[in-house]
Formats: structure tokens, sequence, C-alpha cells
């Protein structure tokens, strides 16, 4: 249980599934956050997709798993998996030691770059995770 | 008489602390008209005495193996259990203990599976065992399933020398998500026609030794399912058979699957048997079932403990590899006991038995006149036709003797064709007085 | 206090593949009296491997020690208290084990001619009869190997109702939020979606809640009553007429049967269908992880559906019965866990009606007194009986840092096994607590007195709680190690 205040870049956007979206360039980088990974415990196996793949917004793409727990990983937007981390398979940790930098998961070329619109922004994710955890 | 230990003041002073006048209260919440009609109506209880009697008086209604010389195989082997295996099985301490979920009080009950998956893998040659199933003919549908969820593909071929009970089950779970089963054909000398597997399975099943007994070309099978992009997947009903035979690993199956009866479990009418499911280590993920996996402890102690325990169904739930929470895990432990007990030279010591008895049993058959159908090698069991076997099967039966199973009620166009099984139980006066039997 | 968990010496214990040694012989197997053949020569050099590599080889008393020594690290019902809530830990009769071995019933092929496997198809049959009486319904199969088998049977059976009356859209199973994860997983094995219906903050399923959600599309209702928070389903009746009336089936997971036996009858509530766990409420072995046996109860109405053979009974012979066109097939290459069934018929049989009734009203006397006893140490999430588990939290210890699962690994410091953690979902950091009917006042009140200590340690000394356990032969594991790099088995470059 963490006491700290869970990071929450303000250079990303979120999801209510609690990923996080960065803008690099023409595509997306998309991971989970420090709330999530925190709320999951050690990460023991990513599953991860084929490059490639089409996916739809809300769409699942992939599975997290901790001992006790699984989750599945929601796309935040429409778009084309333009390249899959797929060092994670060997190093499930990085997700929880560095969910915004190494622990990255796919990058995504978005099919609309206006669909980012509909995130939610640092600040309302904060809420967001506020509400369900009381931090 | 319920093992119930409470004296009255007992009763009394729990009731007290509850805060109730009677046991009667603590059920207020269940409706009175549910309660007015729960009587239960059962013949009347027996003591230890008058129930040994009642289940002795219908033990003694039954053919046993003890009693009678049986050839009855057919997917349920007569093989030796030695004095051992009861006796350790039956410490309160394996038998009454639960699934180890509590890893620290459990060690006993989890090194036993760990070196129960480690034979496994060792007998099948595949890299990873799961911690048993119900019985073969489910881990054949487990098998199927987890081969269509890798491929995505909904054709099964099945060899048509899988045991008809197996194909059974396995077509039952398969409906549930819409397998479609093809039967792949044996040819003439007993064994499967791997190059009619058709296109776009997702498996193809071959039992080997298969039901009529013949020993199957498991490479070649292997080689015809790989070719068209399918799993290759080996049965086995008679696990002895692995102690000699090459195994599915060496052979290049992807997955091996089937029941462990032969080690160590009584026949016991049908049940517990002991289902295995062994793959490639790249399937792990995709393997249903408990398994036991190595880590260590707080101290740095090698210690064992339930692991990848989120493919199952306490954790996954609808999305699970499979629904199953119980195993059979005594049996497991009777596998491993007897596995252990025998060891490796006494394996092939029984296996080499076991065919010795069947080619001096074929011999005789075919010197008496009594034709075999199929020329495929045989490991301890085989087919013969026998002329007027109703007649000659009633006869051996006076005379104390299973003669083994007809094969009629399987297939209607196998009449008078009958699976002869010898194992080490069986004696060469036996056999000769079996081939008396049937021959005259 | 004495230390519980030591028994004499308690060894550290090798792998069987570490202690083999090349040539030790082990059990003793005699010459066959006829030629033995090679065979290479015999099968042909294709089909014949070498020896199995690295098998164990070891003498019969090194393998006598070792397991010997493997079941001393264990902790059974033989062992002590055992309180792990749905799983019903009750004492395994030793006599039902004689029973099992009897030659007559241990020794028997299952492709025994039926004339000669009468007196097997004869208890098979009475002990359908016992368990039709017990369920209040009609018809029973014997094959489910396992509960969660008999959950599949039951929701195929149920599938193939509906489509027998040629009604298709039956996709969707509504199952609680309380419920066991085999349910789901069983309804997903059937091809069927999974409704997942909200319990109310009563801990209990609601009739106006589940109207909302059943509809043309149902196929049945599974339900376990008394749920997995321990409480009667107070409701179920009007539940039945929701789903009913929606032309779906009721579907009763029976492994809470041990609160209900001489209590009420779940065919008297509107069930149509349930599975009865052998090794829970019928005392067979658990085994450490089976076997179990999932029997399955239906009514007439299902009869058409019941897994083949069905055994029957004509005049004074028994029949196994093929004739079924509308089976939904095998489930078992054979009869089902025959030794397991044989066990929980004994069990009726020594009990008898007024001993099931006894095991009831026992049951719910316990955990309503281990219940009354600890509200005040822990939470409870409601304030309500019981019937024959209850459920504790740890929301109180958490305050200090202190978890369930901190205080389930303390228990076995005390010399318990844990109870079921983190079960029910719908309670955070529950205990669920079964003591079942074995147990005397005594016994109950030496777990009360540790579970009051131990919630006093977390208010003053919470590292005892959070380094625990101390005493067991090995501490708490690293999971997710295990997890990570998963190793399966033994290999020889270990």
């Amino acid at each position: 249980m963490a006491d700290r205040e869970y990071e929450i870049p303000d250079d990303c956007q979120y999801t209510e599934s609690d990923e996080w979206v960065r803008v690099d360039g023409a595509i997306v980088r998309v991971g989970i956050t420090d709330y999530a990974q925190s709320e999951l415990n050690d990460i023991v196996f990513v599953e991860l997709p084929e490059r490639g793949r089409q996916i739809e917004r809300g769409e699942a793409f992939g599975v997290v798993e901790s001992v006790k727990a699984v989750s599945d990983l929601l796309a935040p937007i429409a778009g084309e998996i333009s390249e899959v981390h797929s060092a994670l398979s060997d190093h499930p940790e990085w997700l929880n030691e560095d969910p915004y930098g190494r622990g990255w998961i796919i990058a995504l070329t978005p099919e609309d770059m206006e669909s980012l619109d509909g995130l939610m922004s640092a600040a309302e994710y904060r809420a967001h995770v506020k509400a369900r955890s009381g931090k | 008489m319920s093992y119930v230990p409470h004296t009255p003041h007992e009763l009394r002073a729990m009731l007290a602390r509850i805060g109730v006048a009677s046991l009667e209260e603590l059920f207020a919440d269940v409706p009175a008209a549910l309660r007015a009609r729960a009587e239960l109506k059962l013949p009347p209880a027996l003591d230890e005495r008058a129930l040994l009697r009642f289940f002795g008086g219908h033990a003694g209604e039954n053919a046993d193996v003890q009693r009678h010389t049986s050839f009855l195989g057919g997917g349920a082997y007569h093989h030796f259990i030695p004095a051992a295996v009861d006796a350790l099985a039956s410490r309160g301490e394996f038998m009454t203990a639960y699934t180890p979920y509590q890893a620290e009080i459990s060690q006993g009950t989890l090194q036993m599976i760990f070196e129960f998956q480690t034979l496994i893998c060792q007998l099948t040659g595949l890299e990873v065992a799961n911690a048993s199933l119900y019985d073969g003919a489910s881990a054949v549908a487990e098998a199927a399933l987890m081969a269509a969820r890798l491929s995505r593909r909904t054709r099964i071929g099945v060899s048509a020398g899988l045991h008809p009970h197996w194909r059974a089950v396995l077509a039952t779970y398969g409906e549930g998500i819409g397998l479609e089963l093809l039967t792949v054909p044996l040819d003439e000398s007993g064994r499967t026609r791997a190059d009619a597997l058709p296109d776009e399975c997702a498996a193809l099943v071959v039992q080997s030794p298969n039901f009529l007994g013949c020993i199957e070309d498991l490479g070649g099978a292997t080689k015809a399912a790989h070719a068209r992009g399918a799993l290759a997947i080996a049965a086995t009903a008679e696990a002895l058979s692995l102690a000699l035979l090459r195994s599915p690993g060496e052979l290049g199956c992807d997955i091996a699957c089937g029941d462990a009866q032969s080690f160590g479990l009584p026949l016991s009418f049908g049940g517990p048997y002991a289902g295995f499911l062994a793959a490639r280590e790249k399937f792990v993920r995709q393997l249903p079932g408990r398994l036991i996996g190595e880590s260590v402890d707080a101290n740095g102690e090698r210690a064992f403990v339930m692991t990848l325990t989120t493919r199952e169904q306490h954790i996954r739930r609808e999305k699970a590899t499979s629904n199953i929470c119980t195993n059979q895990g005594l049996c497991a432990l009777r596998v491993t006991l007897w596995l252990a007990l025998f060891g490796r030279r006494g394996i092939r010591r029984l296996a080499e038995q076991n065919v010795s008895l069947a080619a001096y049993a074929r011999r005789a058959f075919a010197r008496a006149g009594l034709r075999l159908p199929y020329s495929a090698p045989v490991f301890n069991e085989f087919t013969a036709v026998v002329p007027e076997l109703a007649n000659r099967l009633a006869r051996c039966r006076a005379k104390d003797i299973l003669a083994g199973v007809p094969l009629e009620r399987f297939s209607p166009e196998l009449e008078n064709h009958l699976l002869v099984c010898t194992t080490e139980m069986n004696t060469r006066a036996q056999i000769d007085a079996l081939v008396r039997e049937l021959a005259s | 206090m004495s230390a519980p968990g030591r028994s004499g010496l308690v060894f550290r214990e090798p792998l069987l593949f570490e202690s083999s040694r090349a040539g030790r012989a082990g059990v003793p197997i005699g010459d066959t009296d006829v030629p033995l053949v090679d065979p290479a020569r015999e099968l042909g050099d294709e089909l014949v491997r070498d020896d199995v590599p690295d098998f164990p080889e070891l003498a019969e008393l090194d393998v006598v020690r070792h397991f010997t020594r493997l079941s001393q690290w264990n902790y059974g019902i033989d062992s002590g208290f055992f309180p792990l809530g749905s799983c019903t830990m009750k004492y395994n009769p030793k006599v039902n084990e004689v029973v099992a071995r009897l030659p007559g019933l241990a020794a028997v092929h299952p492709l025994a001619d039926e004339a000669d496997v009468q007196g097997l198809l004869a208890l098979a049959c009475e002990l359908e009869a016992a368990l039709a009486e017990i369920s209040g319904l009609d018809r029973v199969t014997l094959q489910p190997a396992a509960g969660a088998q008999g959950e599949f049977v039951g929701v195929r059976m149920i599938q193939a109702y509906h489509r027998a009356r040629g009604d298709t859209a039956r996709t969707r199973v509504i199952i609680p939020d309380t419920a066991h994860g085999t349910n789901p997983a069983s309804a997903a094995l059937n091809g069927l979606e999974v409704v997942e219906l909200k319990s109310g903050a009563d801990g209990i399923v609601h009739p106006e809640a589940l109207a909302r959600v059943a509809d043309a599309h149902t196929a049945a209702l599974m339900l376990t009553n008394p749920n997995t928070l321990g409480l009667f389903e107070t409701h179920v009746e009007k539940l039945a007429e929701v789903i009913h009336g929606v032309g779906g089936l009721v579907y009763l997971d029976g492994a809470n049967m041990n609160a209900l036996l001489g209590v009420a009858k779940p065919g008297h509530m509107g069930v149509d269908v349930m599975h009865f766990n052998l090794h829970k409420t019928f005392s067979t072995p658990h085994g450490g992880g089976g076997p179990g046996a999932g029997p399955v109860a239906v009514r007439n109405a299902l009869a058409p559906f019941l897994p083949t053979p069905v055994i029957r009974r004509e005049g004074d012979r028994y029949r196994l019965d093929d004739e079924f066109p509308h089976s939904i097939g095998r489930v078992h290459a054979w009869y089902g866990n025959a030794g397991i069934w044989l066990r929980a018929l004994a069990y009726i049989r020594t009990l008898g009606a007024a001993g099931l009734a006894e095991v009831t009203s026992r049951a719910a006397l316990n955990a309503n007194y281990v219940l009354e006893s600890l509200r005040d140490a822990y939470d409870a999430p409601h304030a309500r009986r019981v019937m024959h588990e209850c459920v504790l939290t740890d929301r109180r210890q958490q305050e200090r840092g202190v978890t369930t699962a901190d205080i389930a690994k303390r228990l076995m410091d005390y010399g318990y096994h844990p109870p079921t953690i983190y079960f029910p979902l719908v309670v955070a950091g529950a205990l669920m607590i079964e003591p079942t009917e074995c147990e005397s006042q005594e016994t109950l009140d030496g777990f009360i007195e540790t579970m009051q200590r131990i919630a006093r340690e977390a208010e003053t000394e919470p590292e005892l709680v959070t380094g625990a356990p101390q005493r067991p032969i090995v501490r708490r594991l690293d999971e997710v190690r295990a997890a990570r790099k998963p190793r399966l088995r033994w290999s020889r470059s270990d």
C-alpha cells in the first residue's frame, strides 16, 4: 500500500482504465500508470499484441499479470500498432519500476490525432485516482 | 452418529454465547415453509460393523481381478501395485490435506507434485506438465481445447484409434466452444492414416498404443500434422508403454496427454484415475490446470509454490484456460510413489515383461488358428477374431476367466473381435488356458 | 503455550532425482514365465526408446523415508483445526477407506460385464437415491469427477433443455458477485456469456436486481445457497420465480450443502439442477487437491439430457443404459470417480437422516459461535446470523499495516491452517472461516483465543504478524520469482 502520491506526469494524457498516452511525433506511446502498477503489485507477465494490428478505441490489446491478478490493457484511441516493446517479456518489472519511461508497452499510429481530445488530462486523472483510492 | 463432539454442557454454553435458546433458532433466516418439508428419509444409520457387512455383501457380487483371471484392458490396466504405495498414500498428512494454497504448510504436497510434473516430463519427453487432470478422457479434451486456443482453429483431426469413450468426452467438451471433430481413419495394419488429416485443423490427436492395441507411427503422424500447420497431440491410455516406446517429445509431438492409471491406481470400477498433460515450454501459459513451480522463501531456502495461477478459474474466472479446480492430487501422489518405488530399471523391466507376455499370447492365438487382423506391433494388448465369441466368452466366464473386451459393443463391424490384454499380473498358464477355451 | 508445528524431528528432503543413485534397485520384480523378447527386435528399433534419462533410482526404504518426510511438512485435517471457508474440512472417516479398498469394489475393471458388476451398480443406485432425497430433486448422475465438472454438466444440460424446446436465444448465465470462480469458468466453457449480478448491501441477491437483468436470453441463474458469505439467500424462491418467469432455469452450486441438510431442500427452493461436492459435505478426503466428485441432480424435465451411461434398476437387475438420444454425452471415460462416491455412500449410510441433520445444526452452531466470539476483535461485513461459515475482514488491522495475508500466516505460527483468504471478492480482505460440525468448543476456543491474540499483536507488535510465518519449515515464498521465471520441473543442469 503506497503512502506516497501517485506519479501523474503532465506531459501525458490518461484513460479511465489507467493507461497513459504520450505524443511522440506522429505516433503515441501507451503504457500503464503508476497507480495501476501499484494496484497490481509485482508484475510477472505482459501479453503483448502483434505489430501491424488495427485496434479500436477501448479494445483489449494485451494483458498484464501479477501473481494474484490479471488486467486487460485497453486501447486509448483507434489506430495501428506500429511498435511493440517486446523486451518487456523478459523484464516485466520495468512496468513497476519505470511505468512512464522504460515501461512503455506499445506505440500507436492514431487513426485520427483529434481522438486524443477525448482523453483525460493529468488533473482529471488525478481526480479519478483520488475518487477510487482516497489519495 | 455423525462425528460431532459436542457435550450437552458445551451445547448450552455455546448457544448462550451466540444468544439463542436453541439450535433451531440459528435457522430463523430459512423460510418456515422450507424447513417444514426438509426432513430427510434415508435408510437407518449403520455402525462400522454393520457398514462393512453391508458393503461386503455388495462387493461379493462383483467379479474382481483378484479372484478372477483377467485379460481386460481397453483403457484401464491391471498392474502390480506394491504395498508401500498404499501405506504412504494413506498417511493422513497427505490424504486429509487441502489444495496447497498455503505453501508454507503444504511443502509435502507441493514437492510431491513438482516431482510428479518432472516424472511426466521425463516419460513424455516434453518440457512442462501440469499437476494432473481428472482422467485421460478429460486430458484429451483439455489438450484439444488448448490447441484450439493456440491456433484459433476449431477443427480437430481425431484418429479412429482413439478410445471411443475418450472421443465421446472430447466431443462433449468440444461442443461447448464449437469444435468440429474430423475422424482420421486407420489403415489395414491398424494404424492411423495421418496423411488423410484434413487442412485447417488445430491439431491431430493420435492415441498410441491405440484402442485396438496397435502402436502408432507417432513420428509420421507428427510430420503430417505439422505439414498442415496443425499441432500433434499424442494420447496415452496405457502409460506403462512410455517406459519402453519412443516418447512423444522425442518424436516431435507438441502435446502429450493421457491417463497414468497404470502407475499405481487400482481399477476401482473406472475411477479415480489420473489424467496428465504435458507440452512444449512455449505453450506453458495456455496449459490448463494447476502448476507447481520452484522458488525460494524469505530465508533463501528452496521451496515450492503454486504458480502461473492467473490462468486458473479462481482469478481469471470466465477467461480461465479451464474451469478445473479440484484435480486428482492424491492420485498423482500414488503415481509418483509407484514410479519412485520401481524406478528407472523397474519400469523398464515391467514394460519388457508386458511386451513379452503379449508376444507369447499372440503367437499362441495364431498357432491355435485365431486370426489376428492387425499387423502393427503391440505393447500389451491386441485384437483377435474369435468365432462364436459370445459362447466362448461365456465358457471362459464359467471358469472365472475374464477373457477380454468384445469390441462389437464399440463398433458393430468388429463382430467377434476381442481385445486381449496381458500384463505382468498374467502367467503363462493363464494364457495357455485362455487360448484353449477360445480356440476350441 | 506450547510450540505447535513441530513433531519430533522434521527433516529437509531433497528431490527424488537428487537422491537417486545409478544402480539402486527398487521394489523387486520376479521373472515372468513366458520367454522374454527383445523389444527392439519384436517391435522395431524405431519404436523403442532408451531407458528414461535421469529417471530416479532409489531403494524402497529411501522412497518410504522420502515420502514419510514430505508428509511431515504437510498439514491435514488429521493434524489440526482446518477452518477453510467453503471447503468443509470435516473428519474423513477411516472406515470409508476400508470400504473403498474391499477387493470386490477396488479391483473391479470398468469394462467387466454388466452381469459381473451388479453389486457396484446397486451401490451407485443407492447413492443416487440418497442424493435425490437430499436435494429434493429427481434424478442424479455420478459421472462428474469434481464440482467444477458437475457445473459444466449442469450448465450443459440446461443448454440442451432450451435447445430441445427450439429456444436458441438463451446465451447468458446470471451469476452473483459472491460466486466461486468455477461458476463463470464453467459457463464460459459452454460458450455462454456471463452476466454478473451485484448482491445487495445486505450480502444477498434481491429479486428486483435480478429482474432487471433476466430476460429471454437468460439460460440460467447460478446460485450458491447459502452464499459464500455464509448467508442464506432468503429470497431464493422469489429469485427462482423471476428466472422461471423469463423461461430460464435455476442452477445451485451445492458447495455449501453442509448448511442445508435437514434444513431445506434445493428442489423446494425452485432449483432445477445442482451439483454436490462429495469431498466437502460428504467427507471424502481432499487428498491435497483431489480426487473429488461432483454428482449432479436434476428435475425430471432434464432427465433426458443426463450423461450416459445412465445407471438404472429393472426389477432386481441393474443396467447401464445408453439409450438416451438427447443425452449431453459422456463427461468421464467410465462412471465417475467410483472410489470416491463409494466413500460418500459409506458416510451417508453411517450418518443416516438424523446424523446428517445433526451435521448441519452443529456446523451452524460452530460458525456462529466463532463469529460472535470474534466480533470484538475483527470487523464482520454483516450483523446477521450466518449458517455454516462466517466472514471477517482486516479493516481494523489494516490501520496498523497488518493485512489478511499476514493474519493467515501468523495463524500458522500458532499451529492452525488459515481460513480462506481474499474470497469472496465482494468483501475486501475477507477471511472466510468454516469450522465444520466436527470441532468441539474447546478446539474453537483455542482458535478464537489465537485470533484475539493476533489482533492484539497487530495493535502492539505488528512486525510479529507481518513477518510471519516463523515456525513452518519454510518462510513466506517469493511468488513473484516463481511466476516471472517459472521453473516447473527438475532437470539435471540445475
